[in-house]
């Protein structure tokens, strides 16, 4: 039997987080993180925002983008703690950490994408 | 016949130089190196804030407007400027990196990686504009 390494997968996410968090991210955050609090542009109304999300395509598209960018995290910030700090002999523990953090984000936001009305 | 090898027991030590915690301190390419593998902290940010917009929404309309209030907060700013800043930095340095990454034959012949690159630029400014019409438009 052979034996199946998560590795090859992991990296996978990490590549597919890394590339949708780049083409979807950077407009939101400016949106929403700049833009709107400081006025520039005028928010969606609720009802406006309850229309873009209650499409289950809009909704599908942010639990992928959630879900991938949470691996995407969890796989870069386990190798800069390895690499870059140099903490080896946690590598396990970090490991675990890490992907267990990404799993339960990931669990959470399906949840809160269903409770969209 | 006298025997060529004579094997031992003795095992090299690595040739391995003991590296500072903060080697990337060093040079300006080791900063950049980190700072764009920092990119991710931001990533996840935005997932949590993401979030909790998407909740705030499903709540109802006072809820919203509470999220809106609490974005104008100075530190939640502060913070999105900065992410804002590092999650460009991680699009730009992921999308250069791609062509490596990728590799794509389209009629048994590659294509160049300055077109995978620049096919990578194009759907972001897709995205882009595809949400910012999804949200302000219509």
């Amino acid at each position: 039997m052979i034996k199946r390494h998560p590795e090859p997968l992991l990296w996978m996410l990490f590549s597919a987080g890394g590339v949708i968090s780049g083409m979807l991210m950077p407009i939101l955050v400016l949106l929403f993180g700049i833009a709107f609090p400081l006025a520039w542009l005028t928010p969606p109304s609720h009802e406006q925002m309850l229309a873009v999300l209650g499409n289950p395509l809009t909704r599908l598209a942010l639990l992928a983008l959630c879900v991938l960018s949470l691996f995407h995290w969890a796989h870069r910030f386990r190798h800069t703690l390895y690499d870059g700090l140099q903490i080896k002999h946690l590598n396990e523990v970090i490991a675990l950490v890490s992907y267990g953090i990404a799993v339960v984000g990931s669990v959470a936001a399906a949840y809160l994408m269903w409770q969209v009305p | 016949m006298a025997r060529s090898h004579v094997y031992t027991d003795y095992h090299p030590r690595w040739l391995r130089r003991n590296l500072s915690t903060y080697w990337w301190l060093e040079k300006r390419a080791y900063l950049a190196f980190i700072l764009r593998e920092g990119s991710c902290m931001f990533v996840a940010w935005f997932v949590a804030y993401l979030l909790l917009l998407v909740r705030a929404v499903t709540i109802g309309p006072g809820s919203y407007a509470q999220f809106l209030e609490w974005s104008a907060a100075p530190w939640v700013l502060a913070v999105n400027i900065v992410a804002f800043v590092f999650i460009v930095y991680h699009a730009v340095t992921f999308f250069v990196a791609a062509p490596q990454a990728m590799v794509v034959h389209i009629r048994r012949k590659r294509v160049p990686s300055y077109l995978v690159l620049a096919g990578h630029y194009v759907a972001w400014a897709i995205a882009s504009v595809f949400v910012s019409w999804l949200l302000l438009g219509a």
